[in-house]
């Protein structure tokens, strides 16, 4: 089981505290309505599924309920940084390779 | 005590106290402290299986939990017979009973050894290449034919009664394993002061030091050090010994799985005592300590029984004071199998002869054994045995050449040298590294915290072992701390060699390389000349590895046999994963307490109970008990649901609707917020009015629906589905939290504050009025969809006037807990005017009647409003909401795509079944053109006939038109109809 750093609550917690969400970084364009077929479907139904560092969202479901974003590793299953939702993607140096 | 096999003045079982047991009803003697193994062969019973594929007689392998042979089903009454026990494990006790499995009609005569001689048609990939086609076969034939011919033992035919526990536990210092490693590692971190957990999956500590008699550390033998380090530990605060705990799984950031067994080997246990127990343990540092597990020789003939390994021979002798035969004959590629040629001679068995395949080998081992008498034949294999149900002989020849002799025995003892127990390294994600002049793989690098000391990393000194364990141990406090401990004296058994694969190239008839699946040498050559390359695949065709022992004694054969075939080294063709569990892990100890009552919790309503007292019949809604109809004297619920659907109709009824969930939105922002969440317009829904919502997914398939109402300009009181409410409150905050995080929005689960009463009918409010003060409940004042707060029985309450019944109606909402006292206050008015109680059939028969969906039922997660028929719950003029811009999406407004209709049968009492498919030509060939299917199928009796809805391609333009929906019994042929087949003007909601 997973320990995961929730950056609201400044504390590492057992996963079974939360709930994946999903890729990180995909905002819903302001725009919908003028949106286009092939905006759309990279908005909605593209998702990058890398082997290696993935940006994604998870919420501290039984927690402090917040959505926050994490950069995990999916080989290593390494969190390699938790953030607030809404901040920019992170600089992993080094680690992220 | 008829032991005959046990040998006086030799073991450690000694004064120990003599237990009776069963083996296939027979009775036997063995001692306190024996497995069951140990017991059987005390008493000179090698045959206790037969063998999954070939139903051929099996013995005892080993004397660990990497037994792949001896497993036996244990029965402790008739709700307890567990299957796929290994002997090996199992401890006897008083009253123990055991019995072989997979044999028919008895074990020394076994019908399915019929398999045996057609074995050339079971060769590797046989399953895959002859049960292919037809499909149907599969359910029919083949499957039941495989599973009664190559089975395991008989799963129980009844509930397990046993308790399981469940414990988390943190430490410093996790160790596995308590053999001279694991103990001094152990020893070594608690000096630190650290905080340690030493687990062993044996009843006692010690590992190899069981057999090891050469061994000596601080100056005494090495058991007799093991007992004294564990006492040493056992006594301390900060160690915490675990023993018949196997480390089953390691997990991500150094949590490691652990079962304990507890009562398995007792005769009486406790009634409140739970069988085993798992551990969850997270570790700052784990220190792994489990040993190597000596492999078998792969050569014709090597499952007879009597056959086994040679440090088996060898626990059993020195520890357990049992002798495997009366001559006893050896064939090894590695020295350690020498050590125990030379224990068995010295405790007065004979030994038939040493046959190593090694040639020129030298030591202090050979030439004791020449001193000794023993005649020692290097450079020579075993090629053959006899022996129908216990090997009598064996055939030996010169690997170099030559004539071949027969040499008589009763038991042959083999090793092919020794196999890193990196499995649980492996899981942790650490690399394995080959190291070719060993032919092993050891621990490389570290995915965790994590050391691996003694033989699992590749030790074969034992010097060495203990002074890389006593730094483990010291490091893993994390602490700079000086290592305080100190051992000394440390003298070990010295030994070498070692072999993978066969010593004969060509060989492979029944040379077994995994003895659980049967799986041949020559089946491992088969799959690599029919194109397998990766030992992936290698085991998938060949099924070696993939028993319940995972191939801990024969997947390096396998893997070198595969090499040599494929002409490359072994690390290119790849090491087959090392998957939890180490070894199988009872369903048991995984659920814990988390079985029966104790699964999933019950959500009962506020009104539960009165339900409950008028008899209801009650169904489960996700997690909720709901009353779903309330029979009178000789009713059953046919004629009970037609009674209530008729008097809600008629006068009216009472409905508890406490479990649809509500969210409170609250703020400056609310309304804008609803605009885009739902699909309809809100901003201009006055105060004290009502809406019924949609909610869509961004790709314009509908999520949930609930009436909302507007309680203040910024509170929405919204309801859900009774399934919906949290997933409908997951999705309002991800969208508040990370799309629109500048709306002044909160959100607020209400479900379970309100109790709620739905009172239903044309007498509904004549029922209520009596009860409510403050609210005007005049058509004029508050009309069909608005909410009004006031008190109703003196409670404060939300009143609602609407209708999922097509009546004019009300929803009472008081806080939860005076629930049951308004709801008995309406029952006493509702009671005075004919009123019923109605439960949840009622509730779907009455909305169907009015064509209402039920999210979930009507929809599948691909029906969008137009589909449905909703296209008015869309606001016109909206600039945006979730869902919109999917709804525009080409598929979902192309024509043809299903739509929701009724459906009236041509027959009016047939009701359709739901699900039922829907078809346009009841007579075209199988597979048929589906239209769509049924959702939802009534008896209606307002009616007079059955009803049903139903999603069909292109439905809105069928109306009027026949259809079919095939069944077993023949067509049934329907019109498609309007969604309403009551009050079609909508009139009587108002009204
Ligand atoms: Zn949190």
């Amino acid at each position: 089981m997973l320990l995961i750093h929730c950056p609201y609550c400044q504390e590492d917690r057992p996963e079974l505290e939360f709930r994946h969400a999903g890729e990180a970084h995909i905002a819903r364009p302001a725009d919908m309505a003028a949106l286009s077929d092939e905006d759309f479907e990279r908005f909605f139904f593209i998702r990058s599924n890398p082997k290696g560092v993935v940006f994604e969202r998870w919420r501290h479901m039984h927690g402090c309920a917040r959505f926050f974003n994490a950069a995990r590793d999916t080989v290593s299953d390494r969190f390699l940084k938790t953030y607030k939702a809404g901040e920019p993607k992170p600089d992993l140096g080094g680690e992220g390779r | 005590m008829q032991q005959p096999f046990r040998l006086a003045d030799v073991g450690r079982l000694g004064a120990a106290a003599p237990v009776n047991f069963t083996f296939d009803g027979k009775p036997f003697t063995g001692l306190t402290g024996d497995t069951l193994a140990s017991a059987l062969l005390a008493n000179g019973v090698h045959l206790v299986g037969r063998s999954f594929k070939y139903h051929r007689p099996r013995g005892i392998v080993s004397a660990g939990a990497e037994e792949p042979n001896a497993l036996v089903g244990i029965h402790r009454d008739a709700a307890r017979k567990t299957p796929n026990v290994r002997a090996t494990v199992q401890e006897v006790h008083a009253g123990l009973e055991a019995v072989s499995q997979n044999r028919w009609p008895s074990l020394a005569f076994d019908v399915g050894a019929l398999n045996d001689a057609a074995s050339p048609f079971f060769s590797a990939g046989f399953y895959y290449k002859t049960f292919m086609w037809p499909k149907a076969a599969w359910e029919r034939l083949y499957e039941p034919f495989i599973r009664r011919a190559a089975g395991l033992g008989v799963a129980p035919d009844q509930p397990d009664p046993d308790v399981y526990a469940n414990r988390f536990a943190h430490c410093d210092v996790l160790v596995i394993g308590a053999g001279a490693a694991g103990l001094a590692a152990a020893l070594a971190a608690a000096d630190t002061g650290a905080r340690v957990i030493l687990a062993d999956e044996q009843a006692e500590t010690g590992g190899a030091l069981r057999f090891e008699t050469g061994a000596a550390i601080d100056g005494r033998p090495g058991w007799d050090w093991a007992k004294a380090v564990t006492a040493d530990l056992a006594a301390r605060d900060n160690v915490r010994l675990l023993t018949r705990t196997t480390g089953f799984g390691y997990y991500a950031q150094n949590i490691v799985g652990l079962v304990e067994r507890l009562t398995d080997h007792l005769a009486k246990p406790a009634p409140e005592q739970p069988r085993e127990r798992l551990w969850q343990v997270r570790a700052k540092r784990v220190v792994l300590a489990t040993g190597a597990i000596e492999r078998h020789m792969v050569f014709a003939g090597n499952d007879r029984p009597g056959i086994m390994l040679a440090s088996a021979a060898r626990t059993y002798l020195n520890h357990f004071g049992v002798a495997v035969g009366r001559n006893v004959a050896v064939y090894t590629a590695d020295d350690s199998a020498w050590l125990a040629a030379l224990d068995l001679k010295r405790a007065g068995v004979g030994i038939a002869a040493i046959v190593d395949a090694r040639s020129e080998i030298r030591g202090a081992h050979v030439e004791e054994a020449r001193r000794l008498g023993i005649e020692c034949l290097e450079g020579h294999a075993v090629t053959a045995t006899a022996g129908r149900l216990r090997v009598s002989s064996i055939q030996v020849r010169p690997l170099a050449g030559g004539a071949g002799r027969v040499i008589p025995c009763d038991a042959l003892i083999t090793s092919s040298g020794w196999t890193p127990a990196v499995h649980l390294f492996s899981q942790s994600r650490g690399k394995l590294a080959f190291e070719a002049e060993t032919q092993r793989f050891l621990p490389g690098t570290s995915a965790q915290d994590v050391d691996c000391v003694g033989a699992c990393g590749g030790s074969i000194d034992l010097a060495q072992t203990i002074e890389q364990a006593l730094e483990a141990g010291t490091r893993a406090d994390g602490a700079q701390g000086r290592r305080a401990t100190i051992v000394k004296d440390v003298r070990g058994e010295v030994w070498s060699g070692g072999m993978l694969g066969t010593a004969e190239t060509g060989t492979g008839v029944k040379a077994f390389v995994d003895f659980q699946n049967d799986v041949t040498a020559k089946d491992i050559r088969q799959a690599v000349r029919e194109g397998m390359r990766s030992i992936e695949h290698v085991k998938r065709f060949t099924t070696t590895g993939m028993a319940t022992d995972q191939g801990k004694t024969s997947n390096m054969h396998g893997l070198a046999i595969a090499a040599e075939m494929l002409g490359k080294p072994i690390p290119e063709v790849g090491l087959t994963t090392f998957r939890a569990p180490y070894t199988p892990v009872t369903f048991g100890a995984l659920a814990g307490h988390s079985r029966g009552a104790l699964f999933e919790p019950v959500r009962r309503t506020p009104i539960h109970s009165w339900a409950q007292e008028k008899g209801a019949a009650f169904e489960d809604v996700g997690q909720w008990k709901r009353a779903w109809y309330f029979p009178e004297a000789g009713e059953d619920m046919h004629a009970a649901v037609a009674r209530e659907c008729r008097t809600v109709r008629e006068s009216a009824g009472i409905f508890d609707a406490s479990t649809l969930g509500k969210i409170e939105v609250v703020g400056p922002d609310a309304a804008r917020f609803m605009e885009l969440m739902y699909t309809n317009p809100w901003a201009k829904l006055g105060v004290g009015r009502c809406r019924y919502g949609v909610m869509l997914r961004e790709d314009g398939f509908i999520y949930d629906d609930g009436v909302v109402g507007r309680i203040a300009e910024d509170r929405f009181h919204v309801t859900t589905t009774t399934g919906g409410a949290p997933r409908v409150l997951n999705h309002m905050e991800d969208y508040l939290q990370t799309e629109f995080p500048d709306l002044r929005v909160f959100l607020t689960s209400t479900s379970e504050q309100w109790a709620v009463i739905a009172v239903q009918g044309p007498r509904s409010r004549d029922i209520i009025a009596p009860l409510v003060d403050g609210i005007d409940l005049s058509d004029a004042a508050m009309p069909h969809m608005s909410v009004r707060e006031g008190t109703v029985c003196g409670v404060p309450a939300r009143l609602f006037r609407m209708s999922f019944t097509g009546e004019r109606g009300f929803e009472i909402n008081v806080p939860a807990d005076y629930g049951r006292t308004v709801w008995e206050a309406v029952w006493a008015e509702g009671e005075k005017r004919g009123a019923c109680a109605y439960g949840t059939e009622t509730m779907h028969v009455l909305r169907a009647e009015k064509g209402f969906i039920i999210v979930g039922q009507e929809t599948d997660g691909t029906v969008t409003p137009q589909d449905a028929g909703l296209i008015w719950a869309i606001g016109k003029n909206k600039a945006d909401f979730v869902g919109m811009r999917g709804l525009r999406r080409a598929d979902l407004v192309a024509p043809g795509r299903k739509q929701l209709v009724g459906l009236r049968t041509k027959d009016p009492n047939t009701v359709l079944d739901e699900g039922a498919q829907i078809v346009a030509d009841p007579h075209q060939a199988v597979p048929m053109t589906m239209l769509g299917h049924v959702t939802s199928s009534y008896w209606s009796e307002n009616c007079g006939h059955s009803i049903a809805l139903a999603l069909v391609a292109g439905g809105h333009d069928r109306m009027g038109e026949t259809l079919y929906v095939p069944m077993p019994g023949g067509a049934i042929a329907v019109e498609v109809a309007s969604t309403v087949f009551f009050d079609e003007k909508g009139e009587r909601a108002n009204g």
